[in-house]
């Protein structure tokens, strides 16, 4: 694979930062965008937009198929059953949301215990909050140890007879756990308990196939996966979307509009209410096509290089406290320099053009269980080289000598 | 953009070693300032006599080394002050960070000059400017009996 081909695809990294080259690693935020990507946008703009599934004429018909195209693409992506089972939302959260609001309307009661674990991102916690507040939910948060681990046991020992859901994410976008999915979900299924995977650090970097995986509830962010940002999806299975309440009101998402009742369509039209991101989803179909060109099983294999290649050399830096050490990592890589805080250490690798997130990356409870209150992560995609985690070491020594380390 | 500008020697010793943080004796008055989306915090601890002088002011809080420093330098700065000299300081240093206006008080001492203009380059870092300024707007807060948690993310 010829990573310098796949990086020459993305524009933005033609462009200098403060006049040095971009090494971007924060991609576990959001990731850059191919040109094809760019161009498709624009492209459809163009030449073939018009608003989906309500006009007669031609561009109508063209851009309906188009949208619906990308709907087919992501269901085989993902290995669901059924292209109905594929709900668009406008980002992971919103689909997070959408399962808290109607799942909660119709099968949470006050008492009723949802378990999350202690590594989730706040997106994977507010809407539960929101239960809580609503319906007198309890939240049971399943440990996670220093390694950054969640162990079977500490959700199964939380598991009772009220427990109403599992929403776990697939890998933390702090300490780059894999979470052992199989595990959970087949502990779930003995006790009948639906379980949700919040994918946003999943879904580019490892194969997914949610027939296998067997959950109910599976969230992506498009941004994150080389695509446009205002689109998320929803994979549900079918009988949940049957049975689901519809989210949001509006146009579209109608069967029959009566002065005295309204009905409502079957999945996905009963959860998209009113015009969605038209362009951006039709976008989205080409990084869904970018992603399988190069191989998801390509793209896991290298970034599991550089993740390692990354841990080697930061390693070796004394001043470094590498979070967590997880058996099974992603992309991800947070750490802290001694005696300097992450926002310092971001202010500095980016007068190098290295691009880090820091801070406590909307996990508090995590940092606030790891004591510490803000971290700095460096999180890789498929455009990342060796090179990219030499000179963020040679980046964090500055920050060491700025500081007189 | 220089990053020798921003971290300055100054800037450095009261990142690592600030001043008056702890909480003062006899403080009578106090406001937290907190900036969510990073996780900087501050409680500023606040006494102000019946004359309206700053008899002594301090803070706890964590933060990067341009908040810590910059409350640091606050502390002393206004520590002995009127409040009204020490509000006009403060605009002054506000200004001086989203403006870029130099802050013309004459009742700073060179030294205190010198160490105030230390923080002159976060200017160049529009994305650190609320953490420099964090602490002064809780200061300000504190005087005032606001008890709304200080954001200047906003």
């Amino acid at each position: 694979m010829d990573i310098k081909e796949i990086k020459s695809k993305f524009p933005i990294f033609s462009n200098k930062v403060k006049g040095k080259k971009l090494v971007y690693l924060d991609s576990a935020n959001s990731s850059q965008k191919p040109k094809v990507v760019i161009d498709r946008i624009s492209n459809f703009y163009s030449k073939e937009f018009s608003n989906v599934g309500r006009s007669m004429h031609s561009l109508a018909v063209t851009a309906t198929n188009r949208f619906e195209e990308t709907r087919d693409l992501i269901k085989n992506f993902i290995n669901a059953k059924f292209r109905e089972e594929i709900v668009f939302t406008k980002n992971a959260t919103e689909g997070i949301n959408l399962i808290a609001s109607t799942y909660g309307e119709k099968f949470i009661q006050d008492k009723d215990e949802i378990i999350i674990t202690e590594l989730e991102h706040h997106a994977n916690y507010v809407p539960w909050h929101f239960l809580r507040k609503k319906k007198g939910a309890v939240i049971k948060f399943a440990e996670c140890d220093k390694q950054g681990e969640v162990n079977i046991d500490s959700i199964k020992k939380l598991i009772t007879t009220k427990t109403k859901l599992i929403a776990v994410t697939h890998v933390s976008n702090v300490t780059g756990t894999i979470l052992p999915l199989n595990k959970i979900i087949d502990l779930a299924k003995t006790k009948k308990i639906p379980v949700l995977i919040d994918g946003c650090q999943g879904a580019s970097h490892l194969k997914l196939d949610v027939q296998k995986l067997d959950c109910d509830f599976y969230v992506m962010s498009c941004h994150k996966m080389y695509g446009p940002t205002g689109v998320g999806v929803l994979y549900a299975k079918k009988k949940w979307l049957d049975e689901l309440p519809p989210y949001q009101g509006g146009g579209g998402m109608i069967d029959e509009v009566k002065k005295d009742d309204i009905s409502f369509p079957e999945s996905p039209t009963k959860f998209e209410a009113g015009t969605l991101q038209t362009a951006e989803i039709v976008g989205f179909a080409e990084s869904i096509r970018f992603i399988e060109n190069i191989g998801i099983k390509n793209i896991t294999q290298h970034e599991k290089e550089i993740t390692e290649y990354g841990l080697e050399i930061l390693k070796k830096n004394n001043s470094v406290s590498i979070i967590g050490d997880p058996k099974e990592r992603s992309a991800i890589l947070s750490f802290t320099i001694k005696g300097i805080h992450p926002h310092d250490i971001a202010t500095i690798l980016d007068d190098d053009g290295v691009a880090i997130r820091a801070g406590h990356h909307c996990c508090q409870i995590l940092h606030e269980k790891m004591g510490i209150p803000a971290t700095a992560r460096a999180s890789l995609g498929i455009y990342n080289s060796k090179e990219d985690i030499d000179i963020l070491n040679e980046s964090i020594n500055k920050c060491n000598k700025i500081f007189n380390n | 953009m220089d990053l020798k500008e921003l971290y300055q020697e100054i800037i450095l010793d009261h990142g690592k070693n600030p001043r008056n943080k702890k909480k003062c004796d006899g403080f009578n008055k106090d406001a937290k300032g907190n900036n969510p989306l990073c996780g900087d915090k501050v409680h500023v601890f606040l006494k102000l006599n019946d004359e309206k002088q700053v008899e002594d002011i301090s803070f706890e809080g964590e933060g990067c080394a341009i908040s810590i420093a910059s409350a640091s330098i606050m502390t002393e700065i206004v520590k002995g002050k009127d409040y009204n000299v020490a509000k006009k300081i403060l605009e002054n240093f506000i200004n001086m960070l989203k403006e870029g206006s130099k802050p013309s008080i004459n009742s700073l001492s060179d030294n205190e000059n010198t160490t105030i203009m230390s923080l002159s380059g976060v200017k160049q870092f529009p994305m650190r400017v609320k953490c420099a300024t964090l602490a002064w707007h809780t200061f300000l807060h504190a005087a005032e009996d606001n008890k709304k948690v200080v954001n200047t993310e906003k």
